[in-house]
């Protein structure tokens, strides 16, 4: 009762969450090591195909194939394409082009795997108002957890380096396409589902004929959202041990180099430009209803 | 046994929709249910009969349930209570995979906002109810294709809907609708979204098309006009109850309740009533009679002219009371005037009109066969437009009307809406 008048907390009163946690994570470790090996390994190799294919690219055809796509992706205008082009160009001559390439290679890993595991999740909430009430709380957690806070179980769990970067970058990202591939398909004009309904289509059909094609520019904003928060985690993704231009960023900072940092964060910046531009631009196009090829 | 048959259906919209039902009287009205229960009443004890081959319109306002019955039919809503039987298939009894095919063969629907998948072509929406049965690649667009020329579309089979204009983009529906050759066409409010001229248009266009098909149409819209300009037969919806089933003829001239008659008030007439309404019994003669036969039958019924009629009852021509008096002894034969004025009994009174201002005497009224019916004068359609009361004197020949019902018309006592 004293303890209570005087206004501090009670020492008594203590949930010992930090233990439970650490060794729930040790236990885990412990026993399903062989588990996360396998996915690091595997997901290494797919890491190192995709690199090691952009590497064997001469550099100016990669500066040829994203002018094209912006080219395309913008309904074909010259002026956009061509600007970005330099720009990529313009990286090259900051002297960093393998980082650009490495950087780009994981973003490519990432992103992929978020959008692949985030659309079938954000399709299965559409369809269930209990899943979503469950879920919802934990993607918001995802979005506004300090990504320091898990950077350290997936190190543990996945090591230092590239695949660590990804889960986290996984976590950090994945939220926006979940919501808003289940946006998309809640707003489908419920007519056109009515019409499909009423000439006997299955849930199946109804899905993929009807909801999901006209949830389509929804999730590619989802897309572009969770692309551009992937490249937000860039530099902090260097702090476990990524390669790439976050390394070069989280280097400047050690060193007090501002140039370098300065050339690093542009080549992010620019990175960030062109795949949002793309993204973007397919998605409008397909909101117009203009087909993409 | 009618196609379609619909039998004490209800749907109330709430969780205890089933447990309330019987609470429901004929008394209580839809305000004071949803105020003791809060449920609402979609749609309360309708029973109908809807005929194969028939346009049948149910029209009502907003709220009146008439998009919750169409729904019903193809259990897009469940009804609470009831049975439909379309054909020999118990609608609802249906499992899910019976309803799915029911819905791909027997059904098809067209839409008030037209439902179209606007990331597919015309073709490839037309042809949406073939794909979802399955039906090969090249069958489905050649059928597509057939059924994009009959609605009028050719050459916008590649366009994407957002395209066109909203009158094509129902063509498109309507032809999505037909493509899969449903027994029953579903048309909910299917015109209302297009502005006056165009849905004028397409209400020609689906009765171009009917007639060819003659398929069975349910016809949903809150536009008086457009219901009794389509209807075979028409249904008033109101509040949930069925207010009057009748032939547009029989929903003028004699409304069950007030709530039709005031909706009828304003109703051009001339587009309803057809020549068969309201034409009289004409004085009829015989070849071989002679002049003064007629003035004689004329005195007798103060009338201008007498129609002349073969022994099986086929229209001759017409004398007139004047030319009859001049030439007592001549026989008919000879007194026949050329530019006697005949009139379909099928005609409807706003075409009727000009040739028959345009006529001296009056038209004599014939049948699809030749046969003599009656003859029509000024008079009649005069007071056919004019006050209601004289609808009454009417009404004893609405037996006969309404073209293409199989029945006789049942104009169904008014239940207080």
């Amino acid at each position: 009762m004293g303890n209570l008048l005087t206004g501090s907390f009670p020492a008594g009163w203590r949930v010992p969450l930090r233990e439970w946690t650490n060794s729930f994570v040790n236990w885990l470790v412990a026993n399903y090591g062989d588990f996360f090996r396998g996915i690091t390994d595997s997901l290494l190799f797919v890491l190192v195909q995709v690199e090691r294919f952009l590497n064997w690219l001469p550099w100016w055809s990669v500066v040829i194939l994203v002018g094209l796509l912006v080219w395309h992706a913008s309904g074909k205008r010259v002026a956009p394409a061509a600007l970005l082009a330099g720009l990529l160009v313009l990286v090259g001559a900051f002297g960093l082009w393998p980082q650009l390439v490495t950087t780009l290679a994981i973003m490519v890993v990432a992103t992929s795997a978020t959008v692949l595991i985030g659309i079938p999740i954000g399709i299965a909430l559409a369809r269930s108002d209990r899943l979503k009430r469950w879920v919802q709380p934990v993607l918001d957690a995802m979005q506004t957890m300090p990504s320091f806070v898990y950077l350290v179980p997936v190190v543990m769990f996945f090591g230092l380096g590239n695949v660590a970067a990804i889960f986290a970058t996984f976590i950090y990202a994945a939220p926006p396409v979940i919501r808003l591939t289940d946006l998309g398909l809640r707003l489908v004009d419920e007519e056109v589902v009515e019409a499909a309904d009423s000439f006997g289509a299955s849930e199946r059909q109804l899905l993929w004929w009807v909801r999901v094609p006209l949830a389509v520019p929804t999730i590619m904003a989802g897309i572009n959202q969770t692309i551009m928060m992937a490249l937000a985690m860039v530099v902090v993704a260097s702090m476990i041990g990524a390669r790439g231009l976050g390394q070069e960023v989280l280097r400047s900072l050690q060193r007090g180099d501002v140039g370098l940092g300065l050339e690093a964060g542009l080549a992010i910046v620019i990175l960030a430009i062109i795949m949002d531009r793309v993204t973007a631009g397919y998605g409008k196009r397909m909101e117009t209803g203009e087909r993409a090829g | 046994m009618a196609f379609i048959e619909i039998r004490n259906l209800s749907k109330v919209f709430g969780p205890q929709a089933a447990s309330i039902l019987p609470q429901l009287s004929e008394e209580r009205s839809k305000e004071e249910v949803l105020q003791q229960t809060g449920h609402t009443v979609g749609l309360y004890d309708i029973s109908l009969d809807i005929e194969r081959g028939e346009t049948f319109v149910v029209m009502g306002l907003s709220g009146s349930g008439k998009s919750t019955l169409v729904r019903c039919l193809n259990r897009l809503i469940e009804p609470t209570a009831g049975s439909i039987s379309v054909g020999d298939v118990d609608v609802l009894a249906l499992d899910a995979h019976g309803l799915r095919d029911a819905r791909r063969r027997r059904f098809g629907m067209v839409f008030q906002r037209f439902g179209l998948l606007p990331h597919r072509t015309v073709l490839e929406n037309v042809a949406f109810g073939l794909r979802v049965r399955n039906v090969g690649k090249e069958e489905r667009l050649e059928r597509a294709r057939h059924w994009i020329e009959v609605v009028g579309l050719s050459g916008y089979e590649h366009s994407r809907p957002q395209a066109l204009s909203g009158g094509m983009q129902q063509r498109v529906g309507l032809a999505r609708a037909l493509a899969t050759d449903p027994d029953v066409l579903l048309m909910d409010e299917a015109f209302s979204a297009l502005d006056p001229l165009i849905r004028r248009e397409m209400q020609d266009e689906l009765m171009r098309i009917q007639r060819d098909l003659r398929k069975t149409i349910v016809f949903i819209t809150h536009d008086l006009d457009e219901a009794l300009r389509l209807g075979d037969r028409v249904a008033i919806l109101n509040h949930g109850r069925l207010v009057q089933v009748s032939t547009p003829a029989g929903i003028v001239l004699s409304p069950a309740t007030d709530y039709v008659r005031a909706f009828v008030e304003h109703v051009n007439r001339a587009r309803v009533l057809r020549v068969r309404h309201i034409m009289e019994d004409a004085v009829t003669v015989t070849l071989a009679q002679r002049g003064s036969d007629v003035t004689n039958r004329l005195l007798a019924s103060n009338g201008l002219a007498a129609f002349v009629q073969d022994a099986r009852g086929r229209y001759q021509g017409t004398v007139s009371f004047h030319d009859a008096g001049q030439n007592p002894e001549r026989p008919v034969a000879e007194l026949l005037r050329e530019e006697a004025l005949t009139l379909a009994a099928d005609m409807l009174l706003e075409d009727a009109m000009e040739p028959l201002g345009d006529s001296q005497l009056p038209a004599a009224v014939v049948g699809d066969d030749g046969r003599l019916l009656g003859m029509l004068r000024p008079r009649a359609v005069l007071l056919a437009m004019g006050a209601n009361r004289v609808a009454d004197s009417f009404t004893s020949k609405l037996g006969t009307a309404g073209q293409g019902a199989a029945q006789p018309s049942r104009t169904e006592a008014a239940r207080s809406g």
